[in-house]
Parts: C-alpha cells; sequence; structure tokens
C-alpha cells in the first residue's frame, strides 16, 4: 500500500467569501453590471432617472406656497435670480384652492358634514374589510349606513332618512304576520304549506312597504316635520364637487351595483333560459359602450325615458347610470368568483338537500363573494377613475374644477401644478386600494381558495 | 300476492306551476319576460309621450342635411357642406385610426415594460414599477389633458422655425417639424400614380382607395406568402433530410425585392413639410389632440399590458425552460418555440379586453378636441340638431358593433393559439 502523503487532522478556518461576491458590491455585481449589455442599460437607466429629478426636483422646491396670482409667483422665482418659464412652481395656486378641489362649492360652515360621512364610511366598512380584527357587532352600523350617508351629504330633514328606514321595518312586521297567520291556516286546511305561506308573507310585505315608501311616507314626514323639525341644513346637488363629488359617484355606485350585480351574474350562470339572455344581453351592451356614452344618456335622455314632468338631479341620473355601468362589471368580477368555486360545492349544497337559493346564501356566495374581493376592489378602483369623465358632461369634480381655477384671473395660465395635485392624489386613492387588495388576496389564499 | 300497478297519474294542478320543478322553471321565465316587457313597454311609452311634447318625433332624416362644421383632422375628404352622416362617417374613421394606432404602440409598449420588469438588473425593473403603478393608478382622462398640456406648453411654434438663427429646427435631416400646432411628417407620393378608385359615387359614404396602396399592399401580400411557402419548404427538406437549408436571404428577397421594384415604377418620392408664411405647408399634419389621445391612450394601457405579460411569463413554470434547455434547445428557441407559446394562451384573453378598453377610452377624444365619432356625432351634431335620442342610440351601437367586431376577431386569433385539448 502506498503512503498517502498528506492527510489533513484539523479543520481550516472558514474563510470569508471573496469581496466581490458579497456585500454592496457583490449586489451592484449581480443586479446592476451582469454582463456589457446589463452594464449599459444600467447606465442608461442611471442618467435618465438623473435627466428627470434634475428637472423635476428644482421646479417642484419653489418658495411660492404664499402667492396669491401667477405674476406674484414669477416675482418671488425673479426675486431668487430664476427667471424662464420653468423655473418653479407655483404652488399659490394649491394653497389657495385645495379646499376647493377637494370639496367644490360645498359651503365651507358645513365641511364637518362630508368629512363625518366619510369617517363613518370607514366604520361601517372596517366589519367587511377587517373582519378578524372589528368586533362583528358593528355590522348593525353598515346596515343603517346607507340612510345616513345622503343625509349628512344632502341634508335636510332627519324624518326622510328615518321613514325610509321605516317602509323596511313595516315590509318586515307585515311579512312576519302574514307569514304567521297564514301557517296558522294551514293546521286547518293541509293544502296549504310552509313555502305558500313563505311567498304570501313577501309578497304582502313588499306591498306594504311599497305603500308606505310610495303613500304614507309623504304625509309621515311632513306630520312628523311639524311636530318636531329636527333637520340639518339642506345642500344643493350643484355646488357638490372635487374629490367630495368623486369619492360620492365611486361609493354609491360600487354599493349599490354590489348587489345589482350579484342578481346579473346569478342571472347569466342561470339554466333558466329567458333569464339568462337578459342579463347576457344587459352585461353585453353595458360593457361594450363606453362610460361616456351613458354619462351623455344620463345629462340628455334619462329625463326623457321617465314619466312625463319628472325632473330629477343631475347628479342622481349620473349615479344611476354610474351604478348600472359599474354592475356589468361587478356582474363579470362575481361570475369569475362562482366559476372559480369547485362543482363539489354546488353538488354538496343540493346533496343536503338546500333549495337553489338556500344554497346560494349559506354556501356559494359566502364562498364566490370572498374569491371576488380582490375584483371588486380592482372594480372600484376603475369607476373611482372613470368618475373624472362627468366634467365632459359639466359637472365639477376635480378635473372640471381645474379648468374653473384656470379661467380666474390669477391664475391664468397654471397647467402643471394643478393637474400634478389630482393626479397626486387619485394615485394616493388608487394605489393604497391596490395595495390592500394585494393584502387581501394574500390573506384569503389560505388553504383552498 | 300482490299487483303491479301503474302509479295514480297526477293531474295537472295550477299550484305545480309552482312546486314542480319541471313547470317553475318555465313559470319564473314567463314572469321575467313579462317583467322586462312592461319595463321596456313603459319607457318606450314615456319616451314617446315627452317627444311628443317637445314636438321631436324618432326620424332621421337629419343626417341629409348639411353638417356645417369642419373637421380639420381627416382621412378622407370633408367639408364643411357635407351632411352629418359623412361628418359621423369620418368621426368614425378616426376613431378607428386612434384605436388602432393606439392597441399597435401600446402591445409594443407593454410587452417590452413587462419583460423588463422582469429584468434581473435592480435600476431597470425599479423605473418600469413606477411607470406602471404611474399610470395604472391616475385616471387616463387626466393622462389625456395633461400630454396635450405638454404638446402645448412645450413645443415651439411655427414662427419658433424661422429666420436666420431660428429657436428651433426639424428632426431627422429636416422632414419632421414638431410645433406647438401639431407634428408634420412626410408624406409619402407618388409621381407615377396609378390614380383612385371612387366608391360608393357621390353618397355621404363615398370614399377614395389609392390604387397605389392596393398595389403595395398586393406585392407584400404576395411576398409574405412566397416567403412563407420557402419556409415551408426548408421545414419539409429539415424533416426528410436533417439538415435545414439556409433561407433567410431568400425570404427577404422575396419581399424587398419586388416592393424595391414597384415603388421605383411607381416613383416614390417622400413630400417634406416646409414652412411658409406663418406655418408649415406640405407632408401630414398630425394634429395635437390626435398625437395626445395616441399617446396617452398607447401609455396607459401599455401600464395594463405590460401586467399582464409580466403574468403570463410567470405563469410558465421553470420547469419547461428547464425541460427545453436539457433537449439541447438554445435560448432564442426556448423562448419561440417553448414559452411565448404557453405564454400567450394566457396572454390573449386580457389583451382582447384592454384592446376593447383602449377603444372605449377613445371617446375621451372630446376632452382634447379630437373629432372622432363621439365628437361629431355624439357631439356637434347632437348639440345643433338636438337629436338626443337619435345621436346617442347610435353612437351606442357603433361602439357596440365596434366592441363586438374587435372581440370576435381577438376570439377567434385565440382560437387559433389555444392549448388544442381533447
Amino acid at each position: 500500500m502506498s503512503d498517502i502523503g498528506f492527510v489533513r487532522t484539523e479543520m481550516l478556518p472558514e474563510q470569508d467569501p471573496p469581496a466581490s461576491e458579497v456585500g454592496i458590491i457583490g449586489w451592484m455585481r449581480h443586479n446592476l453590471f451582469d454582463g456589457w449589455f446589463n452594464s449599459a442599460l444600467t447606465l442608461l437607466s442611471i442618467y435618465f432617472v438623473y435627466k428627470v429629478l434634475a428637472a423635476l426636483v428644482p421646479w417642484i422646491l419653489s418658495p411660492t406656497w404664499d402667492a396669491g396670482s401667477l405674476a406674484e409667483c414669477r416675482e418671488v422665482l425673479g426675486a431668487l435670480g430664476r427667471e424662464g418659464h420653468y423655473a418653479g412652481a407655483c404652488w399659490g395656486v394649491i394653497n389657495e384652492r385645495w379646499i376647493q378641489l377637494i370639496f367644490g362649492f360645498y359651503p365651507a360652515e358645513l365641511y364637518w358634514r362630508p368629512i363625518a360621512a366619510f369617517v363613518l364610511l370607514g366604520v361601517a366598512l372596517a366589519p367587511v374589510l377587517f373582519s378578524d380584527k372589528v368586533p362583528s357587532k358593528l355590522l348593525i352600523f353598515t346596515i343603517l349606513y346607507p340612510f345616513i350617508f345622503p343625509w349628512l351629504l344632502w341634508g335636510g330633514t332627519i324624518w326622510g332618512p328615518i321613514s325610509v328606514v321605516l317602509g323596511f321595518v313595516v315590509g318586515w312586521l307585515v311579512y312576519s304576520a302574514v307569514d304567521k297567520a297564514v301557517s296558522n291556516l294551514a293546521l286547518v286546511y293541509s293544502a296549504v304549506d310552509k313555502a305558500v305561506s313563505n311567498l304570501v308573507g313577501i309578497i304582502a310585505g313588499a306591498v306594504a312597504a311599497l305603500i308606505w315608501w310610495l303613500i304614507l311616507s309623504g304625509y309621515f314626514v311632513g306630520a312628523m316635520d311639524s311636530i318636531a323639525a329636527i333637520g340639518i341644513e339642506p345642500v344643493e346637488s350643484r355646488k357638490f364637487g372635487g374629490f367630495m363629488l368623486s369619492i360620492t359617484i365611486g361609493v354609491v355606485a360600487i354599493a349599490c351595483s354590489l348587489p345589482l350585480g350579484i342578481v346579473l351574474a346569478l342571472g347569466r350562470q342561470s339554466d333558466l333560459m329567458i333569464v339568462k339572455y337578459l342579463s347576457v344581453g344587459f352585461i353585453e351592451f353595458i360593457r361594450g359602450v363606453p362610460l361616456i356614452t351613458l354619462l351623455f344618456v344620463a345629462s340628455t335622455l334619462l329625463n326623457i325615458f321617465m314619466p312625463p314632468g319628472t325632473d330629477f338631479d343631475i347628479i342622481l341620473r349620473v349615479l344611476i347610470m354610474v351604478t348600472l355601468f359599474a354592475s356589468a362589471y361587478m356582474a363579470e368580477v362575481i361570475r369569475g368568483g362562482l366559476a372559480a368555486l369547485p362543482r363539489g360545492q354546488y353538488e354538496g349544497a343540493d346533496s343536503l338537500g338546500l333549495n337553489y337559493w338556500q344554497s346560494q346564501r349559506l354556501i356559494i356566495m359566502p364562498q364566490a363573494l370572498k374569491i371576488s374581493i380582490p375584483g371588486i376592489v380592482s372594480t372600484f378602483i376603475g369607476v373611482f377613475k372613470d368618475t373624472t369623465l362627468v366634467s365632459i358632461i359639466g359637472l365639477l369634480d376635480p378635473l372640471g374644477l381645474s379648468n374653473a381655477i384656470r379661467a380666474d384671473a390669477n391664475w391664468n395660465g397654471i397647467v402643471w401644478e394643478l393637474y400634478g395635485f389630482i393626479a397626486l392624489l387619485f394615485f394616493v386613492f388608487c394605489f393604497s386600494m391596490s395595495r390592500y387588495s394585494m393584502y387581501l388576496e394574500r390573506k384569503l389564499h389560505t388553504g383552498h381558495r | 300476492m300482490t299487483t303491479l300497478t301503474d302509479p295514480p297519474k297526477e293531474q295537472f294542478r295550477l299550484s305545480m306551476l309552482l312546486y314542480d320543478t319541471r313547470y317553475r322553471s318555465a313559470t319564473i321565465q314567463v314572469i321575467a319576460l313579462i317583467g322586462f316587457m312592461l319595463l321596456a313597454a313603459w319607457l318606450i311609452s314615456n319616451t314617446m309621450q315627452n317627444l311628443e311634447a317637445l314636438g321631436k318625433p324618432v326620424e332621421f332624416g337629419f343626417f341629409a342635411e348639411p353638417a356645417s362644421y369642419d373637421i380639420n383632422q381627416r382621412l378622407i375628404e370633408y367639408t364643411s357642406r357635407d351632411t352629418h352622416l359623412r361628418a359621423a362617417f369620418v368621426g368614425l374613421l378616426n376613431t378607428l385610426v386612434v384605436a388602432f394606432l393606439g392597441c399597435v404602440t401600446a402591445t409594443i409598449l407593454g410587452v417590452i415594460i413587462g419583460v423588463a420588469r422582469l429584468s434581473h438588473n435592480w435600476i431597470v425593473a425599479r423605473i418600469m414599477t413606477v411607470y406602471v403603478e404611474m399610470f395604472r393608478n391616475v385616471p387616463v382622462l387626466l393622462w389625456i389633458v395633461f400630454i396635450m398640456a405638454i404638446l402645448i406648453e412645450t413645443l415651439p411654434a411655427p414662427r419658433a422655425f424661422r429666420g436666420e438663427t431660428p429657436e428651433a429646427s426639424m428632426m431627422l435631416g429636416d422632414s419632421v417639424a414638431m410645433t406647438n400646432r401639431g407634428v408634420y411628417i412626410p408624406e409619402p407620393l407618388f409621381s407615377n400614380s396609378l390614380g383612385d378608385v371612387h366608391l360608393f359615387g357621390a353618397s355621404s359614404l363615398r370614399f377614395d382607395v389609392s390604387l397605389d396602396l392596393m398595389a403595395i399592399l398586393l406585392v407584400l401580400g404576395i411576398g409574405i406568402w412566397v416567403s412563407n411557402w420557402i419556409k415551408h419548404r426548408a421545414d419539409r427538406i429539415q424533416e426528410q433530410t436533417g439538415d435545414r437549408p439556409v433561407t433567410w436571404w431568400q425570404r427577404t428577397a422575396v419581399i424587398v425585392v419586388p416592393m424595391a421594384i414597384l415603388l421605383y415604377l411607381l416613383g416614390f418620392h417622400l413630400g417634406y413639410p416646409e414652412l411658409k408664411g406663418f406655418n408649415f405647408k406640405g407632408g401630414t399634419h398630425l394634429r395635437n389632440s390626435l398625437i395626445a389621445l395616441w399617446l396617452a391612450l398607447s401609455l396607459y394601457t401599455a401600464a395594463f399590458i405590460a401586467e399582464i405579460v409580466r403574468a403570463g411569463i410567470l405563469a410558465i413554470s421553470k420547469g419547461q425552460t428547464e425541460a427545453a434547455a436539457a433537449l439541447g434547445l438554445r435560448p432564442r428557441k426556448i423562448m419561440r418555440l417553448v414559452i411565448l407559446p404557453q405564454a400567450l394562451r394566457v396572454i390573449i384573453p386580457p389583451l382582447i379586453s384592454n384592446y376593447l378598453n383602449l377603444t372605449k377610452n377613445s371617446s375621451l377624444a372630446i376632452a382634447v378636441g379630437y373629432m372622432d365619432i363621439t365628437g361629431t356625432l355624439g357631439g356637434i351634431t347632437m348639440n345643433q340638431t338636438g337629436r338626443e335620442l337619435e345621436c346617442v342610440l347610435l353612437l351606442m351601437l357603433v361602439y357596440l358593433s365596434i366592441s363586438l367586431i374587435i372581440s370576435a376577431i381577438m376570439n377567434w386569433y385565440n382560437e387559433s393559439v389555444k392549448l388544442k385539448e381533447r
């Protein structure tokens, strides 16, 4: 056996990796200068970023916050030795008008109302959005919120929303009373069973609620007003504007389109041919035309479609059309959620003996809606961005207001500051919502989908 | 002893309409249909009454009246004496032009950005992320007016090009002039032109088809067909012998050479824009409104397409690349033969809906004064004639047809690249 020259008996001390592989140098070698092509790209990108920043930063850093007009801005910049068209931004316009860009022409002493409405919106949404962190008793407030929201924004007597709520209460009372009475009859006549009493109850309840809303509530509101005139100052729709208008349209459209969208999605998935074709026709029609044509309908045609003499508010008309628009997209999102559920869920519900509505309510919808929340959020972002279109039919959303502000002699010639500010606000809203939807996607991605 | 008897035959009772699942679906459908028809009848009768009161019965006669407004950006000849129908037709072509240009640019940009966002180069990936988030989270209408403002405010006026030492100069060898009134680019001219074919006589839908263009398209089409034939022949030879003949120069030549000969025969040359007086003359004039709309729609939609492309590439598992490499394919072939065909399947359906969105968003042209179908039919024509119902309904119909046609074409393409399953 030849002798082995050398066998190491002790461990060598660990060595550090080469300096070019770790730390900031190693990171740069791997991520920035990995071959000649990447190096060139990196240098080019750095040059591009430098150029953009060199042009933007001095422009943004301009001490014109207190200026009262464009000429004053130029003076301030001129005193600093900064001449020329793009010497610096004129932030005075934002300082003077930001509150208008947010609230439009809403009366200044009533600003607390929209603020309260949107803060309460957060409270109302919390039990839905962060269901694991917020007590579920808040859901009662969520149910009442749709009646508080318009009252806070438009004002008027408090008996209006109360009377609307009472309509639901009346309907419910009549439903349970009739249901009970007919069930008692069922003990006598065997032909009448549970389903009939239920159906008769629902019809009676709906009729009672309709009678209340259409006929009695007017008297009720009038009577209660003369007894105790509790109310807040009404605000006309044409004073609405700015981001408040955008958020109002976005929130109302999404909230109303959710139930409509669910119905349309179920209709589209349904086995009933006529119901299916009606739903498909509606969805495809709305998705095939641009929102601007629907807004034309709101501004010119909707009054023509209503009984002669009807004349309702332009914001209400826009709300109706945007809701219809959003509901078609919502239906497609929910249909995606329904399709993503495994077939076994439907079959399981059937084999438990649940009927269609029971299985939808208890098995299908809770899962399908959970899957579609990210899609719903992105639909909301889309609708929120699309609310800028109302400026084309003459409503004063931020973009419409920016034109009004530029028509002011003091600020004639301002462009970038206004657009930049509006873009920034939209960006903050939409970006945070899209991050939220990503957070949800991660949170919901547990176990089966 | 038992006797088998048929179960007693159930008699039809009225309650079965409600309880028997066989009849219940019919009941519900009939109720739904009646409800829908009642709603429609109610809306139509309201409309009729209102229109009667306004003295505006539904009729489309106004389309034959002279429009008496001007359209500055147009593909076909049009004067203000032409009819409203002609104006709408010009607007429709303008919509299609900007939608087509936008789709092409958005696709190219979107693919580049989507791939760049996956780059290992940290700074490139970050820049692209900023781009995507910036464009996705700000309304497209804001981008349109913003880019319009950039064009008007930052580009030089035509008079800046005048004088001995002009402040501004034309680009690309004095062929392109970018001014605050629009961009002037060279136009193709033919000294031995074949002339035009006039279609539809003197009606409102008349338009001219350039025979030169037709000849060029024909030669191009034949060239591509021959080139494909050469490719198939090469495929056949490769299958039989294992060797692939070198064909790239043949395939290029059959397209380029006939085209060059044709262009020479037609006397092809470019007409350059020139400064005459206060403005540029000659060349093709692209108005700011068109450029702003085109750029804004492309940049906005590109951000969405980039995300789709990124998702499509990420959806292909790494094993596919590794398996293809194990088979001995080179990186370019892996991309072309393995990754792309699979990624396309994921990419195309959402791509279709983005094309549709772009086309529908082109209706925002009205904000910058580009005369598309919304600006003509839904804008000036509607305001001049006061025929809101007819104009808006027709406008919707036009957009609906465009949407359906685009989705039909793209679905057909999707069928052809889709995974052929059992």
